[in-house]
């Protein structure tokens, strides 16, 4: 997807010790690498997620033998940050509030032109005292990635909460159920197209203080 | 041997002060006004505020001078139902359950901002008041309340207890703890 090395990183010739480590590992596999306040984070395709995964945690080098978090970003209706976001952030820190804050009062803006989804992988290698973090886009209409459950067996309820939220299906995720919302429940609540007030209840209003539920408008 | 004379006629004097005494009052009233000093908690406890219950329960505020200190240990015991701290919508059923393992007759205590209203919590995920699927009799505001709100909550029921009439379902619920009409 990302053919040329940003500019930034070509002025930047001091990559951090993990990622020159991570370079001489996974250079092919690595879409983009960017440096936030001294935290290292990597794009990889998400058909490459299983083998990148299997090395940062095998390498002795690397050691990541702790993810401590899987979550997704949903990127409705924004530029990808690939490319667009690059200038704009440069520019100035305000990018992020082009939502709306209120949708259920104005209408979504038109969808961006990228993979939608994005699962946010967090690690830490707890002998090197290392951290680094993944991305993977994953597109709306075929929002499937492979489960790192093989790799780390602590990915099993970090999936499920991204799926009960997101929506996010894990490939080969041996129990794929909600873990925070009822079974009842429909759709996925951290979505930006999911109504912030909309109301799913399972346990029937009534007596005095009994009220309609809130419905998508 | 003085002060003994003195107190023995003085019990004297106390016996001959009401002779014949009794009192009247109505049947209500008085089962009123014994539920109201023998309340039988049962505690919801799901949040933060639960910190305040325990404390307010403690010996320094001390609701066992209201006589609504002992916390029963199953909701069939229990006659006084504290919902304390946020209610989820996945817990609505439970909560409702609960209320319903209850025998009459039963009073429900909605104990700070999100047990009342949903609190800042205005979301998908919160029951936006807990008076949409049970009755309450007393709210007490506050994240979390202060003790004497509470206490403040609990004479407010007692009040209102001594008022009720037996026999209506959601006796009251129009009133005040005060006794005095809503609106």
């Amino acid at each position: 997807m990302s053919t040329e090395a940003p500019p930034s990183d070509a002025e930047k010739p001091q990559l951090s010790p993990l990622m020159v480590k991570v370079n001489a590992r996974l250079a092919p596999l690595i879409l983009e690498h960017r440096e936030f306040r001294g935290d290292d984070r990597i794009h990889v395709a998400r058909e490459n997620i299983l083998a990148v995964a299997g090395v940062l945690r095998d390498d002795p080098e690397l050691a990541f033998d702790l993810l401590l978090d899987v979550t997704a970003i949903d990127y409705y209706g924004q530029p990808d940050d690939f490319e667009l976001r690059r200038e704009v952030w440069d520019r100035d820190h305000v990018t992020m509030r082009r939502l709306p804050r209120r949708r259920n009062l104005m209408a979504l803006p038109e969808k961006g032109p990228h993979p939608r989804f994005a699962v946010v992988y967090h690690l830490i290698s707890t002998s090197h005292l290392h951290r680094l973090r993944i991305k993977c886009r994953v597109p709306e209409d075929d929002p499937r990635i492979a489960s790192l459950t093989p790799v780390w067996p602590g990915a099993n309820w970090l999936e499920r909460e991204t799926w009960d939220l997101y929506g996010i299906r894990f490939e080969g995720h041996p129990d794929l159920r909600r873990i925070y919302l009822y079974d009842e429940f429909e759709g996925h609540p951290l979505r930006k197209d999911y109504g912030k007030l909309d109301e799913q209840p399972i346990q029937a209003y009534v007596g005095p203080g009994a009220k309609e539920p809130r419905r998508p408008e | 041997m003085m002060s003994g004379a003195v107190g023995r006629q003085a019990l004297v004097d106390e016996g001959n002060a009401f002779p014949e005494a009794f009192a009247t009052t109505r049947l209500a009233d008085a089962i009123n006004w014994a539920r109201k000093y023998s309340f039988f908690s049962y505690p919801f406890v799901t949040a933060c505020c639960g910190m305040e219950y325990f404390s307010v329960n403690g010996p320094r505020y001390d609701t066992d001078r209201f006589g609504a200190a002992l916390p029963r240990f199953t909701p069939r015991q229990a006659d006084l139902l504290w919902v304390v701290g946020t209610i989820t919508q996945r817990q609505a059923p439970i909560l409702r359950r609960v209320y319903e393992q209850m025998a009459e007759p039963k009073w429900v205590v909605s104990f700070g901002a999100c047990t009342s209203s949903g609190g800042p919590y205005d979301n998908y995920a919160v029951l936006q008041g807990i008076d949409r699927i049970i009755p309450v009799h007393v709210y007490i505001p506050g994240c979390p309340p202060r003790p004497e709100a509470v206490l403040d909550g609990l004479i407010k029921l007692q009040e209102r207890v001594q008022h009720e009439r037996p026999g209506t379902r959601w006796a009251g619920l129009d009133l005040h703890g005060s006794g005095r009409k809503l609106g």
